[in-house]
This record gives C-alpha cells, sequence and structure tokens, in this order.
C-alpha cells in the first residue's frame, strides 16, 4: 500500500518466516511471533507444534533444551522460555500460525502505523488450526548473525554522490548503531560523513525497503519494514532484498561494508535467492536426538536416499 | 546512469532491483502531478508485465513489479510504449475523485504558529486563512505516513522555507505549512513544518474496511470553525466533520 503511504511492515527477517514455514511444512503467510532482543516465556494450552528460526537463543520446554532453527512437538501445559538473545529477531512459530486478523490482506504488523502490538505480559494468543506433520527437523540457517557486506544496487540518486564519496561509501567500514528498530537501521563510522552535492532540496521521492539514506549529519540510515514511503534525503544505494537479513540480524557494534552490484546480477542473485527459499523444504533434516529419532530417520532416509552416513556428520548443527 | 539527471521529462529509471520510476519533471508543477496521477491510472487499467504495485510521488509514478514473471526489459518497453500515447502533462485528472470540506481550527494554543506562518507570508492572520481556505486544495500525493495528504497549491505568497529546527511533536489531524503545501498528519509526529491549523480527521483507520480517508487527487476545502465545535466534531464523528462530495468527471 505504498500509494496510500503505507510502507510493508511485516517480519524484520523474512528469510527466518520462510524457514520457519518450511520447518512446519505451511503457508508463509501465518503469522509468527517476531522477538527483538527479548525474551518469552509461554504456556501452552493445548499440544502444538512450534519451529524456532532467526537470531538464535537459549530454548528450552519444561527443562528440557530445544534446538535452534528446527521444529518440536509441545505438549499440552508446558512452558517454553526463550532466552539469552544476542540481538537482531528471532521467531516463535506455532503449527497453524498465530490468529491475526487481516488488514488490508496482511496478517503483517505495522506498529508504527498502529497495526498489530507489542505483546505485553498476560496476553493469549490462539493458533489456527494445523494440518499436522512431521516435527524434529532442522534445517541449516543461512549465515546472517555476524554482519559482513551488503550489496547494493544504485538508486536515482547514486548519481547526486561524486565519485570520490561513492568509493570512499564502499572502501568505509561502518558499525551498526545499537539504536534500531523497525523503521530503520543507522550506520556509524569514523571519519567524514557523506553528502549529495544538492544537499537537501530534492523533490520529495519514493522510498523502496533497503534505501541508505543520507541525512542531514552525514550518516547512513538503512530504511525497513516500517519506514516512511517518501522522503527527500538523498539514497546512495539500495540494498539487495535478499542481504537485509545480513543487516537487521547483526548484532549491534558489527561491521558492515556495502559494495555496488550491477542491477543484472542484483536480479539474478534474487531470482536465486528465491529460488533456494522457494525449495527450502528440500533441504529439511532430521534432528539428531535421542533413541526415538531412529524412526524418523530411517523413514528420511527411504524416502529421500541419502546414506545413513551423511545423516549422522550433517544432522545435528542446528 | 548520466552523470545530472536528464532534462527532458518524463524519464524512467529504476528503482531497488525490482522497480521503476516514471519522473515527469524535478520539481513540483500541476503538469508534473497531473501527469502522474494520470499516468497511474492509465497503468492501473493497463498493467505493465508483472505489475504488482503503483504509486505516485508529486510528479513521478512508481511500479513494483514481479521478477519471476517479467524483467527490466519487458516493463520498460511497456512503460515507453503507454508514456507515448499521449501529452500526460495535461491529462484529465483521474477519475472517481472526490471533493473533501474539512473542518479545521486555526491558530490558538491548538494550532500556535499560525502568525509567524501568516507574517513569514506576508498576511495578517485573518488574511492567512481567508487565503487557505479561499479554494480546495488538491491531494498532490500521499505519502510518508499511512494516509497522509500532501495538499495545494497554495498561492505564491506561501512559498515560505521549512523552519530550522524541528517542532518535537505534533498532534494527528495537524495542518502544517511550508512551500505552497499544506500536509495534515495522520499519526503524532515531528515536523520542520508550521502548525498553523488542527483537524479532527483520522486519515488512516486499520480497523476500517476501507482504512484510507483521502486518495491521490481529491480535493481538500477547509472551514474555519472554534475549539468547541471542533471538540464536539472529535467526539461525535468518526470523520472529524469532514464531509465529501464526488467531483464529475471531467471536471478540472
Amino acid at each position: 500500500m505504498l500509494a496510500q503511504g503505507l510502507s510493508r511492515g511485516g517480519a524484520a527477517d523474512l528469510l527466518a518466516l520462510a524457514e520457519g514455514a518450511a520447518l512446519l511444512g505451511q503457508d508463509t503467510g501465518l503469522a509468527a511471533l517476531e522477538i527483538a532482543g527479548s525474551f518469552l516465556r509461554a504456556t501452552l494450552d493445548a499440544p502444538a507444534r512450534i519451529a524456532l528460526t532467526g537470531a538464535p537463543m537459549r530454548a528450552v520446554c519444561d527443562g528440557a533444551a530445544l534446538a535452534w532453527n528446527a521444529s518440536h512437538a509441545v505438549a499440552a501445559g508446558a512452558t517454553l522460555d526463550l532466552s539469552g538473545s544476542a540481538g537482531g529477531y528471532s521467531y516463535l512459530h506455532m503449527g497453524g500460525g498465530i490468529v491475526a486478523p487481516k488488514v488490508l490482506g496482511a496478517r503483517s504488523a505495522h506498529l508504527a502505523a498502529g497495526i498489530g502490538a507489542m505483546l505485553v505480559a498476560g496476553d493469549a494468543l490462539e493458533f489456527g488450526p494445523d494440518a499436522g506433520g512431521r516435527v524434529g527437523l532442522c534445517l541449516p540457517a543461512l549465515p546472517r548473525f555476524d554482519g559482513g557486506t551488503l550489496r547494493m544496487v544504485e538508486t536515482p540518486q547514486t548519481a547526486l554522490f561524486p565519485p570520490t564519496q561513492r568509493a570512499r561509501f564502499t572502501e568505509t567500514v561502518f558499525r551498526k548503531d545499537a539504536r534500531a528498530n523497525r523503521m530503520g537501521q543507522r550506520l556509524v563510522c569514523d571519519g567524514a560523513g557523506f553528502g549529495a552535492e544538492t544537499g537537501l532540496s530534492i523533490l520529495s521521492e519514493i522510498i523502496v525497503l533497503g534505501d541508505i539514506q543520507i541525512t542531514g549529519d552525514g550518516a547512513p540510515f538503512v530504511l525497513l519494514c516500517e519506514c516512511q514511503t517518501t522522503g527527500g534525503y538523498p539514497r546512495i544505494g539500495t540494498v539487495l532484498p535478499c542481504d537485509i537479513a545480513r543487516l537487521v540480524q547483526a548484532p549491534a557494534g558489527a561491521a558492515l561494508r556495502f559494495s555496488f552490484v550491477s542491477l543484472e546480477d542484483a536480479v539474478r542473485l534474487e531470482r536465486q535467492e528465491a529460488a533456494r527459499r522457494a525449495g527450502l523444504r528440500r533441504t529439511l533434516r532430521p534432528l539428531v536426538r535421542d533413541v526415538h529419532a531412529i524412526a524418523d530417520l530411517l523413514a528420511y532416509q527411504l524416502i529421500s536416499g541419502v546414506t545413513c552416513g551423511d545423516e549422522l556428520e550433517s544432522g545435528g548443527g542446528a | 546512469m548520466p552523470p545530472r539527471p536528464p532534462s527532458d521529462w518524463p524519464v524512467i529509471r529504476t528503482v531497488g532491483v525490482d522497480g521503476m520510476l516514471v519522473s515527469f519533471g524535478d520539481r513540483l508543477s500541476e503538469g508534473a502531478n497531473r501527469a502522474a496521477l494520470a499516468f497511474r491510472a492509465a497503468l492501473d487499467g493497463a498493467p505493465v508485465p508483472g505489475q504488482e504495485e503503483t504509486s505516485t510521488s508529486l510528479a513521478s509514478v512508481y511500479v513494483r513489479f514481479d521478477l519471476r514473471g517479467s524483467d527490466h526489459a519487458a516493463v520498460h518497453s511497456a512503460l515507453t510504449k503507454l508514456l507515448a500515447q499521449r501529452d500526460w502533462f495535461d491529462a484529465a485528472l483521474p477519475h472517481g475523485r472526490k471533493r473533501w470540506r474539512v473542518p479545521a481550527v486555526f491558530g490558538t494554543a491548538l494550532a500556535p504558529q499560525l502568525s509567524e506562518a501568516a507574517a513569514l507570508a506576508g498576511l495578517s492572520p485573518d488574511e492567512a486563512i481567508r487565503s487557505i481556505c479561499a479554494t480546495p486544495l488538491r491531494v498532490q500525493t500521499i505519502g510518508f505516513a499511512p494516509g497522509q495528504p500532501y495538499l495545494g497549491e497554495l498561492p505564491p505568497h506561501w512559498d515560505i522555507p521549512r523552519q530550522t529546527g524541528l517542532t518535537p511533536r505534533v498532534p494527528e489531524g495537524a495542518l502544517v505549512v511550508a512551500i505552497r503545501q499544506m500536509v495534515v498528519f495522520s499519526v503524532s509526529a515531528p515536523t520542520g513544518w508550521r502548525h498553523v491549523g488542527q483537524t479532527a480527521l483520522r486519515l488512516f483507520r486499520p480497523d476500517q474496511p476501507d482504512p484510507f480517508l483521502l486518495r491521490p487527487g481529491d480535493e481538500v476545502q477547509f472551514v474555519p470553525v472554534s475549539a468547541e465545535t471542533l471538540d464536539t466534531m472529535r467526539r461525535t464523528d468518526p470523520a472529524g466533520g469532514a464531509v465529501a462530495v464526488a467531483i464529475a468527471q471531467g471536471a478540472a
């Protein structure tokens, strides 16, 4: 609804949402719980399938540790404890999804616009009907929790930045500012800031997720899922959607760099990532657990044809 | 990309990885705004390959498309073809527009910067109110925050700058002015524009089937009311006293 001034909203890390949906074998349009550097204790009134994705946390169910980036069965009456977040966004997915009203065709929260709300102690959440399915599966998480290089394309305003500034921008090591929210992420660096030649007199123009806005103080500000939809500050680049997870999941203080890629390369990378996400279910593996897991393991091998040796080497990585 | 924005309009450029921008100028003008509104309406009637979403800013149209079923070459070609169909700068405004009468309190403690803004425009406060309320203003675009309109264009003496500092917070429904434009805030927010009026408008109501009050191309005419009247409207009318009539098709 950009035409009406409303940005996308929804999960800060869409990859984590897709991973949870794959783990539970359900639609990515179902609502999950986003936990932003916080903690959660929840008691389940009914048995449920759950999945845990995104920034890793310590997960305990009635005293037993649960693997992260994995799906689990939780019994009625069980208490789930999620704690020890190092920052970033963690997700709790429920089989059947969390019941949330659709606003403008989506269950996404957009806190800045007053759609959805933060949970407070004592809140009760309802799950939708769960079609059921296997649990005890895990996914190899795409590495994105330690900063790194964010790829970007040029914007209509990139050329307003002198070539020397653009070069310096891609040579600079930025640090993720501790202040962050779903609207945007400020980055800091040593040395001089950045600025376009025309300064602040640009006609207000469309903003898209990932735009790197350079405001008056010369620091880059990357616009995220609850950002404004138009703005007059020049944008030096737009981070590729497939690299947004790397930005939002980097811990405060993490080193981040930017590199320009051609539009052709960006399109290819986006299509690759879309195909990879669509195929996430094929990368599911059984968790290597206790003796009860063996039945699952055998069933999985019969279906997939993967050898027992491969399973034992690669199955415990969650 | 050329080192300077091209001087001939319209121009088509890319936005992000899956968007295109058709710009009708690098500054706001009646023709460029009219072109943007009309071109978006045309796009929604005859979508480009893979089209997912369109929106307008003051003088441009954004279109996002699905990379799975389309590509930049196909979208660029379709946009070029549609642009060539007519002179968009004198296009009629889209159908289905409404004209709104919106009660507002000007000045007083509810809108403390009326006198200051009037002085910058070379007007007395009463002249400023008459000038703002004299004619309907067009919703040139909706953006920044959900349902938030940019209204214009005010007469030339309203070409007043933004203030250098920010007002930390104006309330929802605040009417602010700068550079011959007015904005009604859909949420409480900081602003560099001067707060000259206060409405009881609720521009975005997420619990409603159609959460947005205004559309780009609508017109808004403000009507001065007392603080008491506005307070009553706020309490008794979910629309904050705003009343709309349809604008006849083909009307300027």
